[in-house]
């Protein structure tokens, strides 16, 4: 592909070598998810040598000191523990037969998170780790909850999910109709939507470590991996939910909270953060 | 190599022309460039540019190029308009809105922002 240089001279040389090194990253529609992330990997540690793919957990807080200082002490005593607290209590308490959480799920449900997604060949679909609490919910005779309410599924993953903190993200795509949620996931993250003409690459990929008027932009490689968050003491957001706000942002109609859309960008997502550390229920601003 | 990128890049503007801008019902008195610029609703400019020449530019954004001394680079101002209402001819990978080609402005409001843009 060519691009044509104008008279902004160098700056545009420039654009257009980004452009095309982006192309590279970006236009290996076949590319194996291996490929994918480390294409990523090495975009990333070129243009920011200086952080280390451990840091990248953080999102945009390893591209500001400050801001990074502040998040420590507020995670010393984070203001949501209240609702920490009762996120346990649900998940500890039985349910009307007797049996808990922790009967459904290897290891009593701790160190498990980082297999979730994964793609179930029998269903031909992706599970979430939502979608596992309430097959569980279902199999003990109780109803399941709504994959969008943040007082009943979104509060109680903040403990559960914080049950495999420390585990290694390990997502596997297997076989071709696994390659092929991947890929709807992967298509979703670069297609252009919305009034705006974004796609979520522009503002994760390219954007990355650039500031979007104040905000500073995070790079996908690590975005999945500390969910739920709190913005404040108690507006807690799902990994989904954030899907849908940027959505929103960009002036794109959201996919629904739970629905085949974004579970399969949620596996794209968490396979792209494979290899580093779970930490369930952080804060951000 | 590039293809698939374009194409995927292509489907997802097509589905975005039919998005209605909800920002653009605003009555009162018309916004001049500079507001149109500023406006977060309308051009949000400042999200992804500085304009160092404009002491009120606060906290800009740094995905695009500052604008500064634009007269000097774009001599022929219906180039600078072509860039603001499509800058995907230039670069088909670039993360600016086409503000034209997506009708996120109005004809008439673009012309406003290219004067002011050209000023800088
Ligand atoms: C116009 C810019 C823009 C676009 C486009 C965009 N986002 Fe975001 N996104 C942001 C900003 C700003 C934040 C908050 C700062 C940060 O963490 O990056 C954010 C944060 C996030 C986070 C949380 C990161 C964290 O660690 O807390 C996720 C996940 C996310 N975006 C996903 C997406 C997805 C999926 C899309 C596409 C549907 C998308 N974004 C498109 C601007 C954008
Ligand atoms: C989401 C980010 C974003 C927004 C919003 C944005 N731009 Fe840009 N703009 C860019 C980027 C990135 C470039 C660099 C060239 C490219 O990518 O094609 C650019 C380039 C330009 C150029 C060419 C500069 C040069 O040196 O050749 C002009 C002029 C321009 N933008 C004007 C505007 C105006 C006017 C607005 C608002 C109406 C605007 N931009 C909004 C990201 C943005």
């Amino acid at each position: 592909m060519a691009f044509k240089i104008r008279d902004g001279g160098v700056k545009n040389l420039l654009a257009a070598i980004t452009a095309a090194s982006l192309c590279l990253v970006i236009s290996a529609a076949d590319a194996t998810p291996a490929q994918d992330r480390q294409n990523l990997i090495n975009y990333f540690s070129a243009k920011f040598p200086s952080i280390p793919l451990d840091k990248y957990v953080y999102g945009a807080l390893a591209f500001d000191p400050d801001a990074m200082s502040q998040y420590n002490s507020i995670m010393d005593f984070p203001p949501f523990g209240t609702t920490l607290d009762e996120a346990k209590q649900m998940w500890d308490t039985p349910f009307k037969n007797g049996k808990t959480y922790a009967s459904c799920f290897p290891r009593g449900g701790k160190n498990i998170v980082g297999d979730y997604p994964y793609f179930d060949d029998q269903s031909a679909k992706v599970v979430t780790f939502e979608m596992a609490i309430n097959a569980c919910r279902v199999a003990n005779g109780e109803p399941a909850y709504r994959y969008g309410d943040a007082t009943t599924m979104g509060k109680l993953t903040a403990y559960a999910r914080s049950l495999s903190d420390g585990m290694l993200m390990n997502i596997k795509v297997n076989g071709a109709a696994a390659q092929s949620a991947y890929d709807l996931g992967k298509k979703l993250f670069y297609a252009r939507r919305g009034q705006l003409g974004f796609s979520c690459a522009s503002c994760h990929v390219m954007g990355a470590g650039e500031r979007y008027r104040s905000e500073l932009l995070s790079p996908v490689i690590g975005q999945a991996t500390h969910w739920p968050v709190f913005r404040g003491a108690d507006s807690l957001v799902t990994l989904q939910a954030r899907f849908a706000g940027c959505d929103k942002a960009l002036r794109a109609q959201p996919f629904a909270i739970g629905g085949t859309e974004y579970n399969n960008l949620e596996y794209f997502y968490s396979y792209l953060s494979n290899g580093l550390p779970l930490h369930a229920s952080v804060f951000r601003k | 190599m590039c293809n698939h990128a374009s194409l995927i890049f292509v489907a997802g503007l097509v589905c975005g022309l039919g998005m209605i801008n909800a920002a653009s019902a605003g009555t009162g008195t018309p916004e001049t460039g500079k507001q149109l610029a500023y406006d977060s609703d309308k051009g949000n400019c400042l999200a992804c540019h500085a304009m160092p020449e404009q002491s009120d530019a606060e906290a800009p954004g740094t995905m695009g190029p500052p604008l500064v001394a634009m007269q000097a680079r774009y001599r022929d101002k219906a180039r600078l308009r072509a860039e603001i209402w499509n800058p995907m001819v230039n670069n088909p990978a670039t993360v600016m809105p086409p503000f034209g080609k997506n009708k996120i402005l109005t004809e008439e409001e673009i012309d406003k922002i290219t004067d002011f843009v050209d000023g800088l």
